[in-house]
């Protein structure tokens, strides 16, 4: 069986037998088996003389077929399968001379040649085994015998080499006649593509036979690293500034002194004053702030004509239950309420039967009765009072506290928050016909109990003439001194009436020396129901806090008018009519303890003097000092005082016959004394927002409207209202473009009356205008004073002189 | 009412009848105006020289006279 080692080696030598000349050898492997078959057992069939055996190419196939691969012929298949004859031979090789113990011989003149010359071949073997063998003795010249030529094949080899014409020549003959040669050419042009196949086209193919596929290549790398570009936002924090601190530079005393003392410095302010004087100069001649173009717009709006001053008639309120036969002696605005007014109404008596009457029960109720201007027949809420109400004040702080001072000299308190909602709400209330005929939807006006009255014993002793709530900011303590009210509220109010006390009471709980709790206790009771008990611990034994006696006056001094330091509050404290009523009006400068009066007393005297509370040595109580300036200007009691709201030492006061225009400071008289006239004056209030109007009512129904800087010596503009005495003017902004004035009278009407745009828009520069204007008469006052001192001397020089002459 | 100060042309204020403050504050602020108006007026023909200084606003007046070391500046209020 062939290995395939063995076949390999037997390839190997097949191949080194072609190379060495003898391609038709194929040494075989014979194994007893084949042998058997075959018949070329060793040493039996073939021996080494006669080792040719001569095998039927038929037979070798069949044993092929029979055998297959392990058929010894299979290496040699095709060759048996090509050879052209019909026995091959196989030559038994004893010494192995091919490799193997058999071999195979694939041509037939291979096969001739082995079995004919074999002799030859054996004996040339022999020789040359014996040559061999004889030439290591002697080797003796012989003369070669020619032999004749045998051919090797090497005539072959010549034949395929030489060169022999294989193909017979043709031999071809051309002729043309001679006149064709040298013609002269004409070449023309011809479109090869016009004749059918004029050409013949070779067109290139791929031809696959010749593409070579690459299956090397030399190919360059070269590495480089890739370029790649890439960009990322980072927060880079850097430190930036973001605030810096610093102080600035600045001179030592020692240096600021030298330089200021220095030489330089000296010439420089030689040479620098001169610029610096022109240039304040001239602003001094010229106001280089004024705007002309402004000025001129306004002096348009404020000449208006005669005629367009009015106070129209809005509305009037009059209630025939509770306002029949009454007057109203006080009317008030709602602070923060659009619409809504409140005014007290008091029995229409002179003042020798109210006396009279005082001790008796008053039958009607006394009342201060909210009006709303959406409803001018219902009232809106009713306050009731134990007394008639003189005058009464809402709280500047909360305006649902409201304090009144009664005919009796009790002060009267009320809380109306319950009603706030409903005053709020009454002005969307619309007002119709079907109003009235629809009863279910008229409810009452609620009243409103007081939550609390004083102690009688601690209250004035005649009628409380006013009252005025202390502003929010400032309070007063126990001894006299003022401090300041953190409690930003107003808890103070003062009280003056014609007893000659003025009164300061707190509506605080306070704590009233050497009395115990358990005993204040005592004192509050339980409150009727529906009535708030804000004021609870009021109750019945409120007392004042300071009593002050105006020890000076025989008589009782009772308005005030209070110019607080800090912001110039003013509390203008109107008095009553009523007679043995000094008024007195305070205003206070610019320390707290210091009080500047101006006390206008019931004959019409005005007293300015100083004003301090202090401790009277004999009775302990707090005293006022004896007044320094006294002036006779009205001839009845003063009824109104009054600081103008835009100068705070102006003060209007109205009495009598007449008016008077003070000023603070000046002693020496009112700056503005109005004459005479017929009526008398009853009430009188500065406008609101012009400073130079104001306001005075008269006892026969009429309005006076004054403005200084039209006309001083008479009122610009007269109205009448109503046919009886006018008791109380209260004006009132509603908004920027509306004004109202609120005036009652002695019949228990309440008219509002709405201010004429002129009345109410003031002009820009009118406020300097009425500021100049004072000042010309406070200095046209001073020459006349002195005037007059001169004209004195004068008299008195002169008659002295007539007596010297006469004499 | 006016108001009045000297400076330094370094900016430190000498001499002021306001608080110190302000008067650092105008001192610093008015010194560089003052330098740069005079450049301006130099820039555009060197024989000038700036005189005086005087700036106008809505609430106040502020003039300055400078001087080659020191510099005078007055604050006024408008006429009312």
């Amino acid at each position: 069986m062939f290995t395939f080692k063995e076949h390999s080696k037997f390839v190997y030598c097949a191949i080194l037998l072609s190379f060495i000349g003898h391609p038709e050898i194929f040494p075989l492997v014979f194994t007893t088996k084949t042998q058997e078959i075959f018949n070329c057992r060793v040493d039996e069939d073939v021996t080494e003389e006669n080792c040719f055996k001569l095998i039927k190419k038929e037979d070798i196939i069949q044993d092929l077929k029979t055998r297959a691969a392990i058929s010894d012929f299979y290496p040699v298949k095709r060759v048996v399968l090509e050879y052209p004859g019909e026995e091959l031979l196989v030559v038994f090789d004893a010494n192995f001379q091919y490799g193997q113990n058999f071999y195979l011989v694939a041509s037939e003149e291979a096969k001739e040649n082995f079995l004919k010359p074999p002799d030859t071949a054996e004996e040339k073997e022999e020789k040359s085994e014996e040559e061999k063998e004889g030439t290591l003795d002697v080797h003796a010249y012989k003369r070669s015998v020619r032999k004749p030529w045998v051919s090797l094949g090497s005539e072959k080899e010549v034949e395929e080499e030489s060169v022999k014409g294989y193909v017979t020549k043709i031999k071809y003959m051309f002729s043309r006649a001679r006149r064709k040669f040298g013609a002269p050419i004409r070449f023309t042009d011809r479109n090869a593509s016009h004749v059918k196949d004029s050409y013949v086209e070779c067109t290139s193919y791929q031809d696959t036979t010749f593409s070579i596929k690459l299956l090397e290549r030399d190919v360059g790398v070269q590495m480089v690293p890739k370029v790649k570009e890439a960009s990322t936002q980072t927060k880079w924090t850097y430190p930036k500034n973001a605030a810096t601190q610093y102080s600035p530079r600045q001179l030592s005393n020692e240096e600021m002194e030298e330089s200021l003392s220095s030489e330089k410095l000296k010439e420089f302010l030689t040479s620098v004053h001169l610029r610096m004087e022109i240039a304040l100069q001239q602003n001094e001649i010229m106001n280089a702030f004024f705007d002309d173009w402004k000025a001129l717009a306004e002096d348009e709006t404020s000449s208006g004509d005669k005629s367009d001053v009015y106070l129209k008639a809005y509305q009037s309120f009059t209630d025939p239950q509770y306002l029949k036969d009454r007057s109203i002696s006080c009317v008030r605005w709602h602070p923060t309420i659009y619409g809504i007014i409140a005014e007290s109404a008091t029995q229409q008596h002179s003042d020798e039967e109210r006396i009279n009457l005082s001790d008796k029960l008053l039958l009607q109720d006394s009342v201060i009765i909210f009006w709303s201007f959406s409803d001018p027949i219902h009232p809106q809420l009713i306050l009731q009072c134990p007394h008639d109400i003189y005058c009464f004040q809402f709280s500047p702080s909360d305006p649902n506290i409201i304090a009144g001072g009664c005919f009796n000299g009790q002060v009267v308190l009320w809380d109306i928050s319950k009603h706030e909602e409903r005053l709020q709400n009454a002005k969307s209330i619309t007002v119709g016909p079907s109003y009235m005929e629809d009863d279910e939807s008229v409810t009452e006006p609620p009243l409103v109990r007081y939550c609390a009255t004083s102690s009688t014993e601690g209250s004035h002793k005649t009628v409380i003439t006013d009252i005025h709530w202390l502003p929010d900011h400032f309070e007063v303590n126990r001894t006299g001194t003022t401090f300041e009210n953190r409690a930003e509220i107003c808890i103070q109010l003062v009280t003056c009436s014609p007893d000659c006390l003025i009164l300061f009471w707190d509506i605080r709980v306070t704590k009233l020396p050497g009395k115990l709790s358990f005993e204040k206790e005592k004192n509050i009771f339980d409150m009727p129901p529906g009535v708030p008990d804000t004021f609870k611990h009021l109750a019945l034994s409120w007392k004042p806090l300071i009593k002050v006696l105006l020890a000076f006056f025989q008589s009782l001094a009772a308005d005030f008018c209070f110019n607080l330091p800090r912001t110039y509050l003013i509390m203008a404290i109107n008095k009553s009519q009523l007679k043995n009523k000094p008024l007195c009006s305070m205003s206070s400068s610019s320390k707290f303890s210091i009080y500047l009066i101006f006390l206008a007393l019931q004959d019409g005297e005005i007293i300015y003097s100083d004003w301090k509370i202090k401790i009277d040595s004999d009775s302990g109580k707090p005293v006022s000092k004896k007044p320094s300036h006294k002036y006779i200007i009205h001839d009845e009691a003063v009824n109104t005082v009054q600081i103008s709201p835009f100068f705070k030492d102006i003060v209007l006061s109205v009495g009598g016959w007449n008016f008077a225009i003070w000023k603070e400071g000046v002693t020496d008289g009112p700056i503005l004394e109005s004459s005479c006239t017929a009526q008398r004056y009853t009430t009188g209030h500065w406008s609101l927002t012009r400073p130079g109007v104001f306001f005075i009512g008269r006892d026969d129904g009429n309005i006076d409207i004054w403005d200084l800087l039209k006309k001083p010596h008479e009122p610009s503009h007269f109205q009448n209202i109503s046919k009886s005495m006018i008791t109380c003017i209260s004006p009132w902004i509603a908004s920027p473009k509306q004004q109202f004035l609120a005036v009652s009278d002695d019949s228990g009407v309440l008219h509002v009356l709405e201010i004429c745009p002129i009345l109410s828009q003031s002009s820009s520069n009118e406020q300097a205008n009425v500021l100049d204007y004072f000042e010309r008469e406070v200095k046209y006052l001073k020459n006349y004073e002195k005037y007059q001192e001169f004209q004195a001397k004068e008299r008195t020089e002169k008659e002295s002189l007539k007596c010297t002459y006469f004499c | 009412m006016t108001e009045l100060e000297n400076y330094l042309f370094s900016g430190i204020p000498i001499r002021t009848t306001l608080d110190n403050s302000t008067t650092v504050q105008y001192a610093g602020l008015l010194c560089q105006l003052t330098m740069k108006a005079r450049s301006t007026v130099r820039d555009i023909d060197p024989q000038n020289d700036l005189t005086f200084l005087r700036i106008r606003s809505k609430k106040h007046e502020i003039m300055v006279a400078p001087d080659k070391e020191y510099l005078l500046i007055v604050i006024q209020n408008p006429c009312e």
